[in-house]
């Protein structure tokens, strides 16, 4: 008996400093095993005399239960501190940056054209496109601008030859759309126009966004409304302050300009407003009736408005942005600020 | 146009601030540009009346001047000007006056003399730009007198934007009558009477251009006095209105067009032969304008001339040799209505804009000649004297009578959405000078001579809402009815393209749709590319047949600002000349150099190359999911090894390539550049989704290794699997490609993975098996292709 009990006293200690799992194993094999100590020593009670092997026999499967109980908790120690040591050697510095690609951006300019066409699209207006190489029918004849028009003298017009132009503005595509369906029409044209004119404060391309709607029943008090609502949204301020002012295009009438409240100094008077308290945004009117004539639309049954507006001028307004050339030097440092 | 606030209240007391003022007439539509003072900022200037002067003992060129102030004892002062002398009134800053700029008069010595103020220039009070010697005072006024006082200068210069409808209003009149109307003030006309003959000569006016020409008037003035001055009152009102004076003929003439509105011109009458002759110019002829400019004229331009020569452009400038000078004793003055169309277009036509031409394109008041040359009359012959012959008239084609414009209520409601009340609108229309005439429900409206901009209904109903305020009425959101549909689910929206390119590293450009015309030739050496007739530099002188010079020079933009790595993409136009057509194709286009991958620890760095954009191009493709191939194929702008043709739907829609090595340095740029462009429209057209059942049963993979001729395309490689329609075949992949040791030279091998799967039952071995004996021998007899060893 006393063997025994030496015999677990050195499995135990064996098994305590067992430092892996092969070495427990071994362990295990050497106690427990076909051939292990205790395994012998259960074949030897044959060898005992027959009133001495049931307590024996029982002293031997206590044994047996101590060590294995002693090898599977060992053997978990074990693993985990394995695992433990398998996660420390595997840790990362998190704060390393990720693989990627840089994301790239949109042009300020585009971003400005997707928000208005987001806005205008919720009132049901679709884009509408057209050719930025005009003739002069379009550009100016069907808008009520005959030839040697004053209006014209404004326009600073790039020509081909004769007949053929850069597009001045973007409200040729009004006339287009007109001239290929019946109304009602709700239409909003973005895209570049040009005038031969470089300077601070003049490009010669820039982005207009044309709208048009023309239905029965439409007045100048729809096109106030939907123009204070689209401006509000735009600027994300739902008090912001307009003004229509009389104004003149020769293919709208009545006309008018349209400001806002100078969205710097809240209208108190800045440098950005010229000290008015107001920034002109867009102009605006009701189709001339001589436009519809031009498509072949009853002027008593139909009325409509239009509008354009200069969408760097909302960029500049919306974004802070203090130098118009800058949308066109595609520096990325100035392009990636608006990602 | 510049309006002097103290003239308009000649006209109209309209009791506002300048600053109320200007308000009122931007919010009827005249907006105000700026405000500005008639004078700079100076006080403690005098009247002076000079009354002794005397040579300066030390100095040549300075005198010394004794000067009455108005303060009882004569003030020393010491004096630069050549034009000084005795008796002259001239404004004069006295001790503790502060001219503008802040400068400060002080007691001084000049040269040992002392001097106790100055004699001032109009320069140094800010009434000219420049000034040759004192500013002489006219001699009624009182020494000692404040000259902002005299000269009226506490006044107010509006200056406002008037848009080409409203011609009536390049006047002081027309504005008097504009604010008449806005603030329901009573309008005080000038007296305007006939001047009787002194003379009787007639000098005779014929006109040949009738249409152009529908009325002239013409009168001669004889003896009046070259030594006469312009009297200080209207150069004030002259120089207000930004005109310089020229003398009492042309700028009474001046004078009488920014008061009424009439541009008149005089003729030295010495210098014209046997009357006058309004008729179009013959091809060849030659006129000198009075700015010494010499023209070459046309049938198209209309012109005074008399029985050997044309004289002036009319309605446009007078010429050089007809004008009148300091010699001039007799005139001939000439107050004539020209049809816009007749000048319209002309002055630009020959680089001329005047006050004249920007009066008469625009519309003059046909009721205007006459009166105009009355008043003129009457100002020449008090300020020079002289003696007026009869008004000569001559009439061409009549202008066309202002016919009634029947205006409806209903239409002002229709239009403005607003209700105005009736009386209101005949106010309105009443005070701008037309005659209304309110019927059942309509008005009947007579617009007055002046306003030929008034020719319809909505001409009116623009009038009305415009008087009565566009901040007076109503503003409201229509009901729109919703409207769906137009959605084609086939086509990919364009900002789904361009977010993915930002998704894919690249930043949005926007660059000038014309372009340098050497670039564009670099770029597309066999295009034509459309000209502009006026471009604004030689830079940006032809329309772009490609985006990518716009986008390689703002890649290069870039890559001199310490960017190394630059990946750049637009969306727009192309412009390409097909025989007399122009086709304006939408593009997308991207342009790419530098490394792989932006700096970063975790994998090798590399350049990026021909397949980094390709793979870029490949996901713009997927997209839409059309039927995409690439094809070798040489571009003169690309390197002639890596650049491919891009196909979609069995259409070329595009290129993508290196940029050409010789173009690299010829636009010295360093690294290698890789540029991409297709056919927005091609890209765009998809399909709409269709399903297909996905097999339940496992796919096999097997992978075989090949190889073939360097020169020989994975595509045909592809083609050929393709061609044996195998049912069971997925996916060909490749997974890679190796030349070197164990493949002889001017070979390659192709690792290629294929998937197999069938819908309706797992693929035995066998059959397997035998689909890859057939690729093999297929792929022998097609690329003579063997296994690789």
């Amino acid at each position: 008996m006393e063997q025994l009990q030496n015999l677990i006293r050195d499995a135990l200690k064996a098994i305590e400093g067992a430092t892996d799992t092969q070495a427990l194993d071994a362990l295990r094999v050497q106690y427990l095993g076909k051939k292990g100590v205790l395994t012998e020593q259960l074949k030897a009670l044959g060898k005992l005399p027959p009133e001495e092997r049931p307590a024996a026999g029982q002293a031997i499967n206590r044994a047996k239960e101590t060590v294995n109980e002693a090898l599977a908790a060992r053997l978990e120690a074990l693993r985990a501190s394995e695992q433990e040591a398998r996660l420390a050697s595997e840790s990362v510095d998190v704060t390393l940056p990720g693989r990627r690609q840089a994301v790239g951006g949109l042009h300020p300019v585009t971003r400005t054209i997707e928000r208005i066409t987001d806005l205008l699209g919720q009132l049901g207006f679709q884009v509408a496109e057209g050719p930025e190489v005009e003739d002069d029918y379009h550009n100016f004849e069907a808008l009520n601008i005959p030839a040697h028009h004053p209006a014209r003298a404004m326009h600073d017009t790039f020509y081909f030859d004769a007949n053929r132009l850069l597009r001045t503005h973007t409200s040729p595509v009004q006339v287009r759309v007109m001239e290929q369906g019946r109304p009602p029409f709700r239409v909003i044209a973005p895209g570049r126009v040009y005038r031969c004119d470089s300077d601070l404060t003049h490009s010669p391309m820039f982005h207009q966004v044309e709208g048009l709607l023309v239905d029965e029943g439409v007045t100048f008090a729809h096109l106030r409304g939907v123009l204070d609502a689209f401006l509000q949204a735009f600027f994300e301020q739902s008090e912001l302050k307009t003004r229509f002012r009389p104004s003149y295009f020769p293919f709208t009438e009545p006309s008018a300009e349209v400001d806002i409240q100078c969205v710097h100094c809240g209208g108190d008077g800045c440098r950005v407003c010229s000290h008015t308290g107001w920034l002109e945004v867009m102009g605006c009117g009701m189709v001339h009736p001589n436009v519809f004539a031009h498509v072949g639309i009853d002027s008593e049954r139909y009325t409509g408005f239009a509008f354009g507006l200069g969408v760097e001028r909302m960029a500049m307004l919306r974004y802070g942005v203090n130098d118009l050339r800058l949308f066109f030097e595609n520096d990325v440092r100035f392009l990636r600020q608006f990602a | 146009m510049r309006i002097s606030n103290q003239w308009l209240l000649e006209w109209v007391d309209h009791g506002l601030s300048p600053e109320e003022l200007g308000h009122r007439l931007t919010m009827a539509g005249l907006e105000l540009d700026a405000l500005e003072a008639a004078a700079g900022e100076f006080s403690g200037v005098v009247v002076g009346h000079v009354l002794k002067v005397e040579p300066h003992p030390d100095a040549d060129k300075l005198r010394v001047c004794q000067v009455e102030d108005g303060s009882g004892s004569p003030v020393q002062v010491v004096c630069g000007a050549p034009n000084v002398v005795e008796g002259m009134k001239v404004p004069f800053a006295r001790v503790g006056a502060v001219l503008p700029g802040e400068f400060k008069i002080k007691k001084a010595k000049l040269r040992g003399v002392e001097s106790f103020g100055m004699l001032c220039s109009a320069r140094e009070l800010g009434l000219a730009e420049t000034s040759e010697g004192l500013m002489p005072l006219p001699a009624d006024l009182a020494a000692g007198t404040d000259v902002r006082e005299a000269l009226g200068l506490n006044d107010t210069i509006l200056e406002v934007d008037l848009t080409p409808n409203r011609a009536d209003c390049l006047c002081m009149a027309g504005i008097a009558r504009e604010v008449a109307a806005l603030t329901g003030k009573p309008l005080c006309m000038p007296e305007i009477s006939p001047v009787g003959a002194d003379v009787d000569e007639r000098f005779p006016v014929s006109i040949e251009a009738a249409a152009d020409c529908p009325l002239y008037h013409g009168r001669v003035v004889r003896g009046v006095n070259p030594g006469a001055e312009t009297p200080l009152w209207m150069r004030e009102k002259l120089r207000r209105a930004g005109i310089r004076s020229l003398g009492p003929l042309v700028d009474v003439t001046n004078y009488v067009m920014l008061e009424l509105g009439q541009p008149m011109h005089a003729f030295d009458l010495a210098r014209l032969e046997g009357g006058i002759v309004v008729r179009r110019a013959h091809k060849g002829e030659q006129l000198t304008l009075l700015d010494g400019q010499e023209i070459r004229l046309s049938e198209a331009d209309l012109v005074i001339a008399d029985q050997a020569k044309v004289l002036a452009l009319a309605g446009i400038m007078g010429g050089e040799a007809s004008g009148v000078g300091d010699e001039t004793r007799d005139v001939f003055l000439e107050s004539a209505h020209f049809a816009p169309m007749a000048i319209a277009g002309r002055a630009r036509h020959h680089g001329l804009h005047t006050d004249s031409s920007h009066r008469f394109e625009r519309g003059v008041d046909p009721a205007l000649p006459s009166r105009a040359l009355q008043r003129a009359t009457a100002l020449l012959c008090q300020i020079a004297g002289g003696q007026p012959g009869p008004v000569v008239e001559a009439r061409g084609a009549p202008v066309e009578e202002t016919a009634p414009i029947m205006l409806r209520a209903s239409r002002i409601g229709r239009v403005l959405g607003a209700r105005i009340e009736d009386s209101e609108v005949t106010r309105l229309l009443t005070a701008l000078g037309c005659q209304v005439e309110p019927m059942a429900g309509v008005w009947r409206v007579t617009p007055p001579s002046f306003r030929f901009d008034l020719s319809i209904e909505v001409d009116l109903i623009e009038e009305v809402a415009r008087v009565h305020g566009y901040d007076r009425l109503p503003a409201e959101v229509p009901p729109l009815s919703p409207e769906l549909g137009g959605v084609d689910e086939a086509r990919l929206p364009l900002s789904r393209i361009r977010h993915l390119m930002a998704d894919l590293g690249y930043q949005e450009a926007i660059t000038y749709s014309f372009v340098d015309p050497q670039l564009e030739a670099l770029f597309s050496p066999d295009s034509r590319p459309l000209a502009l007739a006026n471009p604004i530099s030689s830079e940006l002188a032809v329309m772009r047949s490609t985006l990518w010079p716009g986008l390689v020079k703002a890649l290069k933009y870039n890559l001199n600002r310490q960017q190394e790595r630059v990946r750049l993409f637009e969306t727009g136009l192309s412009f390409v000349s097909q025989g007399d057509d122009l086709k304006q194709h939408p593009m997308i286009a991207a342009v790419a150099t530098g490394a792989r991958w932006p700096l970063q620890w975790a994998e090798p760095s590399r350049a990026m190359d021909f397949f980094d954009l390709k793979g870029d191009v490949e996901s713009l493709l997927s997209l839409a999911g059309g039927d995409v191939s690439f094809e070798s194929a040489r571009h003169p702008a690309l390197h002639p090894g890596q650049s491919a043709r891009v196909w979609v739907g069995g259409e070329p829609c595009g290129w993508l390539g290196a940029l050409h090595p010789s173009l690299v340095s010829r636009l010295d740029l360093d690294q290698d550049v890789y540029v991409m462009e297709l056919s927005l429209d091609a890209i765009r057209q998809g399909s709409v989704p269709k399903f297909t059942e996905q097999s339940k049963f496992p796919a096999i993979r097997r992978d075989l290794a090949v190889v073939v001729d360097q020169g020989c395309p994975v595509s045909r490689i592809e083609a050929a699997i393709r061609d044996l329609a195998i049912s069971s075949l997925r996916e060909v992949v490749v997974f890679d490609v190796y030349t070197g040791k164990g493949v002889p030279d001017g070979r390659k091998s192709l690792a290629l993975g294929l998937i197999l799967q069938e819908l309706s039952r797992t693929l035995t071995d066998q059959e397997v098996d035998a689909v890859m004996q057939g690729i093999v021998k297929k792929l022998e007899q097609d690329v003579g292709a063997t296994l690789r060893a």
